[in-house]
């Protein structure tokens, strides 16, 4: 009887429940150590970088939310700042306070969303389902903003679209003052759990010269101790006048850039965030919150590229204009991509449950990595 | 029974000799009462576990079929009956077809030995134990065989991780289960419950602490054994799709669930009856109950097994829903390097405990039983605690 010996190829996806969305990862495995896992994406590919240049630049907004439907309203900003680079506009200050509000309350679902994912992807279905429903009470705040709960289009060229409806600022605080405690209890409860920390803890850890050469942004490049925010070093908005710090893993079960590191730092990062929203209510000015805009706006010629502080870190916008009504060129850089491209790397020799935890700690979502 | 096998004899089977009718008809009869008996316990397993995840997770859980939607098991198993029976293309048909049966087969004989109550017990086999454990273990087998003949590489990946898991928790489980047999001095589970008493001090699990190790170590093993959350590699749904039953729909897929429940049932009985006293009741209430009906200590004994075993059950089920899973190489690890050093340690330890205290030490024992009950109040406490400070409303009703 002849003995097979070789590797196994497993196709870990397009719909394999824990590749967050339609990823596929070609993994070479013996037994449950796999040599490598080789992502292949693009199976969600929608062009929007190309729509982006046939939309006129208003009717592009609607599109960044699907850039990134986990954190909309960071994609939103974005957009949003690279064209009124380009008009050299300034934008009323209640406006950059409001953007800076639903930002900052998209970056708490967002990694709380990720802090669920991670639980569940280490086999705990409860906490999970604990931060959808944190989340849903976000989503209804921001129902209550702007008349969406999920891709909320609320951003527009020279401000926003609506203003606070009357009694918001008392339903944030009294979601945050709710949430805070919240909040502490599911780290206590997720991340002071023993089967989470081994599985967490020295799992996929990212040095940092690996994490700067390839290019990681956000959470998971601060997880691996590099101390750089884009909200702080490169300030945009209002964030020069809001107090914060830059929470940076520091490998306290672990080392320093693992999983664990990972999952505490976006922790922490929901924490300012909060802090944030209450400077920001308790400092948000009267006033406008739409300068005046053109219907159809012509962008004079030139070109502009801005990065932003979103859920999954640094997201670029890059824009050419010829003068038109509408993009000559617009390319969005997004930092799920990046994160993907560190996975080979350093899922050689690692257990399959691993890869898994892997996936989740770097919050890859789907339809961010290929736009 | 004896007009069917001859009318099966006289009219179909007529060339085959006239046992092989009767064979057919009691095995027939056989299988069908067990299945009858067997279904509601993993039944309604099914409906407490996902109303208890459910009120976990903050969700309201099944509450439409009959009352309070206890009778969801019933319409889940019609709705899959009605589904398509898939069978892959690749898959080796005999073992695909022949593992959920061989599953389903090997959790639900063990219900044969379980003692509920004095005289409420099918067989008192004097290898009792020995005999769940053989049957128990038997569904590896057919976890394995789904994995291998789904011709998945998911599917075998998962029937691999089955076939180590059980195999290596079937050694903690059968040596803390000997500190049991020690004491006992039998393998009978109505000897073991006899030579216990019905005070918490006199179960055997406070009889030493060596007994008080082996429980816990029993417990962790049993659910291992069970394939159950944070043991429960073998389906790993995050990392496996689904792991041995990917490929399985319809009846066959709810075998192995019908399997998973009534093996958690089997393993609250089996902690029951080596270390919980199983059914026993002071001799006072037993006197009293007889006065009313002849049959009436029977339905107390009944009682208190099934109470017990559900409090067990309850515990796992909160377990499943709260922990993350471990991964496979800590599970290992944590068999051989923890589990069964320290079963075999529990054993020589109650041997000698044995020689030394050969009618026991009852201050030990009452020492054990007033920590234990400590741990409990603080973990009711505990439960207060948290109660309070997530400032919730207070549903004592778990049915609204």
């Amino acid at each position: 009887m002849a003995i097979h010996n070789q590797e196994m190829l497993l196709n870990m996806g397009p719909q394999h429940p824990s590749t967050h969305g339609v990823i596929r990862f070609v993994v070479k495995s013996d037994g449950e150590v796999m040599s490598e896992a080789i992502p292949d994406v693009g199976y969600l590919h929608r062009s929007i970088e190309k729509i982006g240049e046939i939309c006129d630049y208003n009717g592009f907004m609607p599109y960044t939310d699907r850039a990134d439907y986990l954190s909309a309203m960071n994609a939103n900003q974005g957009y949003a700042m690279v064209v009124e680079k380009l008009l050299k506009l300034e934008i009323p200050r209640r406006a950059e306070y409001l953007r800076v509000i639903a930002a900052e309350f998209n970056r708490i679902i967002s990694h709380i969303l990720a802090l669920g994912a991670l639980a569940m992807d280490v086999g705990a279905a409860t906490p999970f389902v604990h931060a959808l429903k944190e989340r849903e009470k976000v989503n209804d705040l921001m129902e209550a903003l702007c008349g969406q709960r999920l891709t909320y289009n609320y951003v527009r060229i020279g401000g926003v679209s609506y203003d606070m409806p009357p009694g918001f600022t008392e339903r944030s605080l009294a979601f945050l003052d709710n949430f805070e405690p919240l909040m502490d209890e599911f780290d206590r409860l997720v991340g002071e759990n023993k089967i989470f920390i081994e599985r967490c803890a020295n799992v996929g850890t990212i040095s940092r010269q690996d994490a700067i050469a390839y290019n990681l942004v956000g959470p998971n490049l601060r997880a691996s101790g590099v101390d750089f925010d884009l909200r702080r070093d490169m300030p945009y908005s209002v964030y020069p006048e809001l107090k914060f710090q830059v929470q940076v893993g520091r490998g306290e079960r672990g080392s320093v850039g693992d999983s664990y590191d990972r999952f505490i730092v976006r922790v922490r990062e929901i924490m300012q965030s909060m802090k944030i929203l209450r400077q920001c209510f308790a400092q948000i000015p009267e006033g406008e919150v739409l300068g005046d805009i053109p219907k159809t706006m012509k962008v004079p010629k030139g070109e502009a590229y801005v990065r932003t502080e979103s859920s999954r870190g640094d997201m670029g916008y890059y824009l050419i204009s010829d003068g038109t009504d509408h993009a000559f060129r617009l390319r969005i850089r997004t930092g799920s991509f990046t994160s993907m491209s560190i996975i080979p790397k350093i899922s050689q020799g690692m257990m399959i449950a691993d890869l898994i935890t892997l996936i989740a700690s770097l919050d890859v979502v789907a339809p961010e990595i290929d736009r | 029974m004896e007009a069917l096998a001859t009318y099966l004899h006289e009219n179909h089977l007529y060339k085959a000799p006239l046992w092989v009718s009767q064979a057919l008809v009691q095995f027939g009869v056989a299988s069908f009462v067990l299945l009858i008996f067997v279904s509601p316990f993993a039944g309604i397993l099914s409906f407490l576990e996902r109303r208890i995840a459910a009120r976990m997770q903050a969700r309201i859980g099944p509450n439409r079929v009959g009352p309070q939607g206890i009778l969801q098991f019933l319409a889940d198993g019609i709705k899959s009956l009605l589904k398509e029976d898939l069978i892959p293309t690749d898959a080796d048909k005999a073992l695909f077809v022949l593992a959920p049966y061989l599953v389903f087969l090997g959790m639900f004989t063990s219900f044969v030995a379980l003692p509920f109550s004095s005289k409420l017990i099918v067989a008192d086999l004097n290898v009792g134990i020995l005999y769940i454990f053989a049957t128990t273990s038997f569904a590896v087998v057919g976890l394995v065989m789904a994995g291998w003949g789904s011709s998945s590489k998911w599917a075998m990946l998962g029937g691999m991780r089955s076939a180590a898991q059980v195999i290596s928790y079937e050694i903690p489980a059968g040596i803390a289960a000997v500190t049991v047999i020690l004491l006992a001095g039998s393998l009978s589970m109505q000897q073991i419950i006899r030579s216990q008493g019905p005070h918490p001090w006199q179960w055997f699990i406070f009889d030493n602490p060596f007994t008080l190790v082996a429980f816990f170590i029993l417990f962790i093993s049993l659910i291992a054994e069970g394939n159950r959350a944070p043991f429960d590699l073998p389906e790993a749904e995050s990392e496996l799709v689904s792991g041995y039953n990917t490929e399985y729909s319809g009846m066959r897929f709810v075998f192995f669930f019908f399997a998973e429940w009534a093996n958690l049932y089997v393993m609250g009985a089996i902690m029951t009856t080596l270390f919980l006293g199983g059914w026993q009741i002071p001799g006072s209430l037993e006197k009293l109950a007889a006065g009313v009906a002849p049959w009436f200590p029977q339905l107390i004994q009944l009682l208190v097994f099934q109470i017990k075993t559900l409090v067990l059950v309850f515990l796992v089920i909160q377990l499943r829903w709260t922990v993350p899973r471990v991964r496979m190489d800590q599970l290992m690890n944590m068999c051989w390097k923890y589990m069964v050093p320290i079963g075999f340690a529990c054993v020589v330890g109650v041997a000698g405990w044995m020689i030394l205290y050969p009618q026991g030490v009852a201050k030990m024992r009452y020492l054990l039983t007033a920590m234990a009950g400590a741990i409990i109040v603080y973990y009711f406490y505990r439960v207060y605690f948290n109660f309070k400070a997530s400032r919730a409303e207070l549903k004592l009703n778990p049915f609204v």
